[in-house]
């Protein structure tokens, strides 16, 4: 049980949640999305600056638990250099990783990646708590896609 | 009597062996086994006794039909027993009669009801209806949507960093717009009880009716609709230790009189004809279809219940809890109290600082301690406080001292977790 709680709050998740990084608004940002749960109120802006379909920066904003703010602090740091589509990859990726006890990994991430993401993937056994760990993520995906917010009834 | 003498008669031991469900542990897996409920979400729902479970089954097993319709033995002897929890609830609110007792499916319900009948009919544009700041979205939002459609106006009474009611402002908030207050009984954050019958009174120099929302008030105290001269009052049964899908609408009979039906259907006509057709006088007018008979008879129980505990002698165990629990919690560093109003009804919100909210709740729950974290369905007091998100234990007739501890050892695990 208490095995449970420090598989999902690993020391990494308590460092990126209480530090985390790229914390701000980068100026040249060119896309935004807001990712809101209205349950429990967490609520995060994602920015990432786009250049040649290559993310060139990521960062964010906002109000949440330690496992939401860690997970984005995490994502920050996997998806920055990477493309447009190798982001998306990893969004699936990782929403498969916290929903799935069997995941269905898309091919081409990399395993240093995959162990990255794995950090998070305690959640599972907190079924209320995958909506925090994939908020910043969904944010993350509708930027992308150029849309203004990831709405949370797609979680 | 005094509080130690009935603080002595109060069994609490005895009455949680009346709920089954108090006996559970949680989080058991193979071999390990779980940690005992401590449950601290009485405010959210409470627990329902076997009276109670065993009432509903009763019926079920030996009474059960439609009512109000047949002419055969069980559908008289349903509506009798029916017919008479509603004599019940009205004695039990201390209302004149069992004719302004008005059955719905929830006290968000029964707030739609007056907003969408009431509300319609008499409100018009720019007139004004009077919320606090301490409101559950179900005294909101149903008086938001007569906004978009009406063009009324909503004023806000707000409230002192205790969460003691501002009455000055409220006061000031009267006016020749004024045209409904709707106000709680007792918040369910800040458990701030409101003094209901100054505001029935100084509406009512204005000739402006007033609603209550009583859904954590008829909980912890007793209430008198007549003594409050409450024009509306309404309640939630599964609260009250009964079962949901069942409400309770509380309406001097002059006013629901006046009241065009909410919804219509059976049960509530007198005749219909696709020329015209006319309408029973209230309660019936307001109780469209079947309404929920095995609950019905479920609140009737859970009435019987707690006269018999006694509701002086709860709210004095309450109380008892609530200081105790309070003094227990005010210990821990970092941790603020939201809502600290004089005589209260037993509910804690708190923040812990450095600790999310929704991380307090998972820890403590792996701990067996059952607490409600979030906004508690009212955003507009939490933006007044400037918290965000809090923690919310509420304490029903069946918690200890002992669960305030295991509340408060939990807390500590959070704190030592996080290094907080
Ligand atoms: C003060 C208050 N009003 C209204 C409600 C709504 O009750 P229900 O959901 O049963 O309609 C609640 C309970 O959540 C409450 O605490």
């Amino acid at each position: 049980m208490m095995d449970d709680l420090r598989e999902l709050y690993q020391e990494v998740i308590l460092d990126h949640g209480k530090n985390p990084r790229n914390f701000r608004h980068p100026d040249d940002a060119n896309r935004e999305a807001k990712g809101e749960n209205p349950m429990c109120g967490d609520r995060f802006m994602v920015y990432l600056t786009l250049k040649d379909g290559v993310v060139d920066d990521v960062a964010f904003q906002g109000r949440g638990c330690a496992i939401s703010t860690a997970s984005a602090s995490m994502m920050t740091e996997l998806v920055r250099g990477k493309t447009a589509a190798e982001a998306e990859k990893l969004f699936h990726a990782f929403h498969e990783l916290c929903t799935q006890d069997e995941p269905d990994i898309p091919e081409g991430v990399d395993d240093e990646t995959m162990e990255k993401l794995m950090v998070m993937s305690g959640v599972r056994q907190f079924p209320v708590r995958v909506k925090c760990a994939t908020l910043a993520w969904h944010a993350m995906n509708a930027a992308l896609h150029g849309e203004a917010a990831a709405s949370s009834d797609q979680f | 009597m005094s509080d130690a003498i009935l603080n002595q008669a109060y069994d609490v031991q005895r009455v949680r062996e009346d709920f089954p469900i108090l006996a559970r542990s949680v989080h058991a897996r193979k071999g390990k086994p779980g940690k005992p409920l401590v449950y601290l979400d009485s405010g959210a729902s409470a627990q329902k006794p076997r009276q109670v479970i065993q009432a509903m089954t009763r019926f079920l097993e030996e009474d059960y039909s439609n009512i109000h319709r047949g002419v055969h033995f069980l559908s008289q002897t349903a509506t009798d027993q029916f017919e008479a929890v509603r004599a019940k609830v009205a004695r039990f609110l201390n209302a004149p009669n069992d004719r302004c007792i008005v059955f719905t499916r929830s006290s968000t319900e029964a707030i739609n009801l007056v907003a969408s009948s009431y509300g319609r009919t008499f409100l018009n544009e720019g007139d004004e209806v009077i919320l606090s700041i301490m409101e559950h979205h179900a005294n909101i939002v149903p008086w938001q949507l007569l906004q978009a459609e009406k063009k009324i106006v909503i004023k806000v009474v707000p409230c002192d960093e205790d969460g003691v009611l501002d009455m000055d402002a409220y006061r000031n908030l009267l006016s020749d717009r004024t045209k409904l207050v709707a106000i709680t009984h007792c918040s369910n954050v800040l458990g701030t009880v409101t003094p209901a019958k100054t505001i029935a009174k100084l509406a009512h120099e204005r000739g402006v009716p007033v609603l209550f929302d009583g859904s954590q008030a008829v909980v912890h105290g007793t209430v008198d609709v007549q003594d409050i001269d409450a024009d509306f009052y309404v309640f939630t049964a599964h609260k009250l230790y009964g079962p949901t899908g069942l409400g309770v609408l509380y309406g001097k009979y002059d006013l629901l009189k006046k009241m065009p039906p909410y919804q219509g259907g059976g049960d509530m006509i007198e005749s219909v004809s696709f020329e015209g057709t006319t309408f029973k006088a209230p309660p019936s007018r307001f109780e469209a279809g079947t309404p929920p008979i095995t609950e019905v008879i479920g609140l009737g129980a859970a009435i019987d219940y707690v006269e018999a505990l006694g509701r002086d002698a709860i709210a004095a165990h309450e109380h008892d809890l609530l200081q105790y629990a309070t003094q227990q919690l005010s210990q821990i560093d970092g941790l603020r109290i939201v809502g600290t109003a004089p005589g209260k009804g037993p509910i804690i919100s708190f923040a812990l600082e450095g600790v999310h909210p929704h991380d307090v709740g998972t820890i403590v729950d792996q701990y067996g301690v059952a607490v409600r974290v979030g906004r508690h369905c009212a955003e507009p007091l939490a933006e007044r406080f400037d918290v965000g998100p809090t923690v919310r234990a509420s304490f029903g007739l069946y918690n200890t001292r002992e669960e305030a501890d295991a509340l408060v050892q939990s807390l500590q695990a959070v704190k030592e977790f996080f290094g907080a």
